[in-house]
Formats: structure tokens, sequence, C-alpha cells
């Protein structure tokens, strides 16, 4: 095709920006120069697309609510983002007098810290991993549970009773939603034969008659991108499992207590989860950096795994504008109740997809499976829905 | 022995210090946490990854939340009046320094008879599974059974008790 | 001082820490904060004896010490249910207060 080799250079461009810049010191340096480069460039570019989607959000969910949303700073409100930034780091930072001063100083640092360490095993394009991990999957889950304890600790110590309220059901959800965002990922290491993120997008990369060998458009792929994305909503505290900083409940949750620059870091955290975890959906069930139809292989790798993300995040942002909140033992039921049974299924008729061999037999089988599953799941969850007056279980 | 070594030794041994000296239940909670991951550091240095992931995911994960959860739910963040030491603090600390004397004393005699550095063993993940499927399968049942009984044991132990029975 | 010989070390120091806490605080949620200590330091003994061992490809250490993650898991998950249901009846956690037999 003509012109072939300059779209290869594209694809590859910031592989070689960095072995350019790398190669302006001695060898020994090199190695350490190569890292620290891409830890810059990844920590400039997704706050960068934080700021970018708190404008597409607030512009989103206000066109989903018949109004404009920001539209006075810049043109179509696109500067919004500068004007937060200039309040948040001019305003006063206010810890309240009997707050435990230490722990409410590192809660907003800790969850930054855990959520930054996340993208250093996605897979953003061709040969665009930042370490290349034999047990990648693994790490980055292990950081995700990291967060968890961040979330406690700025309730807890702001001894406020909204604010503790809020972080013990933050918790409780991230704890519930955990077992099942792993459970749907261990299918993909199943047929992948991997926990390595790079191998399980080669595994995707491959092309039958011109679609793709995605996860996602097998029944199995289809059933646990399902569970894995509502595993993830749930995990980053999203509509509609925002319960515990549901501002029409709990004044702000677990981050009521913090002002300022402090404000925005969580702010900050709960976004770069948001992107982190849709990375890492795309990676598994959406073939992270390889393009949908064979005869678009020319558009650069980078491009699709950013517009795969891209994606997912309108995704987030429509469901947050759409779906009523769900109440909290509504959403423990939902956890424990049907998503956790429907990923262990998914993992058994995953089985059974790699040994039935190639062919039609496995499509229908699968398929027949997953759906009679949820329908059963759903009809035995559905059946016990007494209307009647509600019985209280208080706290003791 | 590197820089790194003592600096990630140093903060595990001070969480740990922390974890058993502070006034604070919560705070103790916090410096466990601390703890745990100086030792995932620790086993990420002897080229264990999949044991220090794992050790991050479970340990701070779930039982450093755990042991949270079960502070809130006890008022175990008040401080008693007594103090936080029990009357017989003198003979535990005794114990627990002799232990510390013995094992030291055996580890140090023993140092020309131990095993020097060795290659570093390549050990992926795919080995791993092939000898929990293989060699380690017997355990690996036992302690998914173990793991059902201890979570049906743990929520009949801490349920609440029915009405008529109060 | 050999690396392993500094591992033992820090694992021995650590066990000892943890046996300490366990024996000298009266509430029952900083005795099993100890026990945590003390297997964790279990823990990196196998695996350092693992690591300068003289067959590390057999992972011996690296499985044993995965299972005693998942069985101290478990212990700790039973261990602070009996806290919780000993707190709902005594109305207190204290162990020096807790010293009669009879409820």
């Amino acid at each position: 095709m003509i012109g072939k080799p300059i779209f290869e250079m594209l694809d590859q461009i910031f592989v070689l920006l960095q072995h350019w810049l790398v190669s302006f010191l001695p060898a020994v340096l090199r190695p350490a120069a190569g890292v620290v480069l891409g830890v810059v460039a990844i920590v400039c570019l997704y706050p960068a697309l934080f700021a970018l989607t708190t404008v597409l959000e607030r512009k989103g969910l206000g066109r989903i609510q018949n109004r404009i949303g920001p539209n006075r700073v810049g043109w179509l409100g696109i500067l919004q983002p500068v004007a937060d930034a200039i309040k948040s780091l001019t305003k006063e930072d206010i810890v309240p007098k009997s707050a435990d001063g230490v722990v409410h100083f590192l809660a907003p640092l800790v969850l930054v810290v855990a959520v930054f360490m996340g993208y250093a095993v996605l897979p953003m394009g061709r040969n665009m991993v930042l370490v290349d991990m034999d047990a990648g999957l693994l790490f980055f889950y292990a950081m995700s549970a990291s967060t968890e304890l961040s979330v406690f600790m700025a309730g807890w110590s702001s001894r406020n009773k909204y604010s503790l309220l809020g972080a013990m059901r933050a918790v409780a959800q991230m704890i519930s939603y955990e077992v099942p965002l792993l459970m749907s990922s261990v299918a993909v290491v199943m047929i992948a034969g991997s926990l390595s993120l790079t191998k399980i997008v080669e595994a995707q990369n491959h092309y039958t008659w011109g679609l793709p060998h995605w996860y996602i458009f097998t029944p199995w792929g289809l059933a646990g991108f399902l569970m894995y994305a509502i595993a993830a909503t749930a995990e980053t505290n999203r509509s509609p499992f925002d319960l515990p900083e549901g501002e029409s409940e709990l004044v702000a949750g677990y981050h009521t207590e913090y002002s300022g620059f402090k404000f925005a870091l969580f702010f900050l955290g709960e976004y770069l989860a948001m992107f982190s975890i849709s990375g890492l959906g795309t990676t598994l069930f959406l073939g992270g950096w390889s393009a949908p139809i064979a005869v678009l292989g020319w558009v650069p790798s980078w491009i699709w795994f950013f517009s795969k993300v891209m994606v997912s995040i309108v995704v987030f942002i429509w469901m947050r504008g759409t779906l009523p909140r769900l109440r909290q033992d509504q959403l423990m039921n939902f956890a424990w109740k049907f998503v956790l049974p429907m990923t262990l299924l998914n993992l058994m008729v995953a089985a059974l997809w790699r040994f039935l061999g190639g062919g039609w037999e496995r499509w229908v089988f699968c398929s027949a499976i997953v759906a009679l599953a949820y329908v059963g799941l759903g009809w035995a969850g559905m059946r016990q829905g007494h209307f009647g007056p509600r019985r209280y279980r208080y706290a003791e | 022995m590197s820089f790194a070594f003592y600096l990630v030794a140093g903060l595990t041994l001070a969480g740990g210090l922390a974890a058993v000296l502070l006034k604070n239940t919560v705070h103790c909670a916090l410096a466990l946490t601390v703890a745990f991951a100086g030792l995932a550091l620790l086993f990420l240095q002897l080229d264990a990854q999949f044991a220090g992931f794992a050790q991050i995911l479970v340990y701070i994960g779930a039982v450093a939340i755990l042991i949270v959860f079960a502070i809130l739910l006890t008022k175990g963040s008040e401080t008693p009046k007594d103090g936080v030491f029990s009357r017989s603090w003198l003979a535990g600390l005794a114990v627990a320094a002799a232990v510390f004397a013995i094992l030291g004393w055996a580890v140090l005699q023993s140092a020309h008879v131990l095993p020097h550095e060795m290659a570093v063993p390549q050990v992926t993940v795919l080995q791993i599974g092939n000898a929990l499927m293989g060699r380690y399968v017997l355990p690996l049942e036992i302690v998914a059974l173990l793991l059902t009984a201890a979570t049906i044991g743990a929520v009949i132990v801490a349920m609440h008790e029915k009405e008529g029975r109060k | 001082m050999t690396p392993l010989t500094a591992y033992l070390l820090v694992a021995a120091l650590l066990f000892a820490i943890g046996l300490a806490g366990a024996l000298t605080r009266r509430n029952a949620i900083l005795v099993l904060i100890g026990i945590e200590l003390m297997l964790n330091s279990a823990n990196l003994n196998l695996i350092a004896f693992w690591r300068y061992g003289p067959h590390p490809e057999a992972l011996t250490g690296m499985m044993f010490a995965i299972f005693s993650i998942a069985v101290a898991a478990a212990e700790a998950a039973v261990g602070l249910g009996l806290v919780i249901h000993i707190h709902r009846h005594a109305h207190t956690t204290d162990l020096d207060k807790m010293n009669r037999m009879k409820g």
C-alpha cells in the first residue's frame, strides 16, 4: 500500500521519539532514562485527559438533563478545567480541628499514587507498555485493591459521621465488587493463557474474514465484559453505584471535609481510576490497540486504544446521566447474588468454549448457556420483590 | 547488602513496631498496612513476584480492611482509661526478647553452613500454575475447603442472633 | 553477613515484635495484629530460604508461602468474627477484664 512505511512510523512514533531522546545520554543511563520518559509521558497525558473529561462530562450531563452546561470560559466552555484548576489551587485548605492530621493529609496522596501505579502495565499501543510484567494483571489488581484503604483513611480521619458513613459504604461496595471484577477477567486469562497484558492483546490481534478475534465477540466474552463493566462502575463509585458520594444523601461522602487542592486530588484520583479501569477493560475484552477491521490496520495502534478508552468514558457519563442510584442493600445483593454467580458460570462457559473445538456448535451451546443463566438468575432475583412495608434491621 | 534492602527492611520494622506500640487502634492498623507493604517489597527483592503481588492483594486489600472494620464495629477507636498495655507487660516483653535472642543466635551461629548466593530463579506464573494443578493440587483443594468453611463459620459467628433468643 | 542471614534476622526481629504485641496489648484485635505480623515473618523466612536454597525451581517455598497467605486470611476472618461476637456479649474487647469463665 502506498505510504505504508509512513503509517508504521506514525504507529511507533512515541517509541522512536523515546529512543531519540535517550540516545543523547551515555549508554549506562539509557534504560533508566527511557523508563523516566515513559513515566513523565503518563503523568502528563492522563491528567490532561482528565481535564478534557471534566468538560465532556459537564456538557454531556447538561445535554442529557436538557440544559447547556458550562459555556462561559473559552469557546463552548472548553477552558473550564483551567478555571477549575485555578480555583482549587487558590482555595483555603480547611482541616477540621479534631481531625487526625497525619492520616487526613496522607489519604489523597495514597489514592493518587496507587491509581497512577496501575498505568504501568497497560499496553497503550504496539510496543508501548511501560513495564512488560509477567504477572501484569495481578499487579494491576493489587494496585487497585490498595485504593480502598485510602477511602477509609479519608472517611475516618475527618471525625465526621457523614464522612465515616460514606467511607464504610464505599469500602463495602468496593470489596463486594472486587471479586466479580477479578473473576470476569480470569476467564480471559484462561483463554489467552497468560497474565501478561501484552500477550492478551496479541492473542486478540488476529482477524477472520476481516473481523477481529476480540473476546467481546464471543458469548463468554460478552457476558464477561458486561460483568466487568458493572463491577468497574461500582469499583470507581460511579453512578448508578455512587451512593457513597451521592450529593443528595451524604453531603459529599468520604471527601466532605476536604477542600482546595486535596479535594482536587480526590477528584483526579477518581477519574484516573476510571481511565485505568477502562484501559484494562479494552485490553482484556476489546482487543487493546488492535483495529476493528483488518483493512483499518494502517491507523496507528495508540489511536485505537485511546478511542476505545474514550468510548468507555462516554458510556460511563451516559450511564451517570440516565440511570437512578441504587440503594446500598440493593447494590450488595446485586453483587453477591447475581454478578458473582454469573461470573462463575462464565468461567465454565469459557472452558467449554475452549474444549468444544472450532465450528458452530460451540457458538450455539455457549450462547444458550449464558442466555439461560442470565434469564434464570434474573427471574430468581426478581421473585422476592415483596413490595409491602419495609422491615428495618438496626445496626448495633 | 544494598541500600534498598536496608531502607525497605527499616520501613517494615518501623511499621511493625508502630503497630504494637501506638495508642490509637486505627493507627496501629494503618502501621500494620505499612509493614505489609514493606514485606511485599522484600518479596519482590527476593524475585518472588507472584508472592509479592498476592501479599498486596490479600493482606493490604482484604486483611487490613477486615481489621479496620472490626475495630470500628467494636468501638476500638476509644482509648481505654487504664492504658493500652496489660498488667503483665514486662513478662510478655521478656518472653519476646528471649525468643529473638534464641533465633538470632541460631541464625548467626549457622551462618557458615547456610547456602550462599544462587542464580536468580526464573519463575513464571505459568510454572506456578502448572505446579498448583500438578504437584500441589491436593493442598489447593484442601485450602479451597478451608476457605469455604472459614467464610461460612465467620458469617455464622458474627451474625446477629434471631429475635426470639435474645 | 550474607543476604540470607540478613533476611532471616529481619524475619526473626519482626516475629519477636509480633510476639511482644500479642503478649502485652489489652485489646483483642491488637493480639490478632501481632499474630498477623508473626505469620508474615514466617512467610518472609520461607521465601528467603526458597530463593537462596538448593532447588528454587521446585517452587516449594513459594507454594508454601502462597498457601500460608491464604490460610492466614481465613484465620484472620474467623478470629475477627469471634472478637465481634464476644464484644456483643461482654461489651468490651479488653482482655484484662475477661478473666472469668462464667459469662
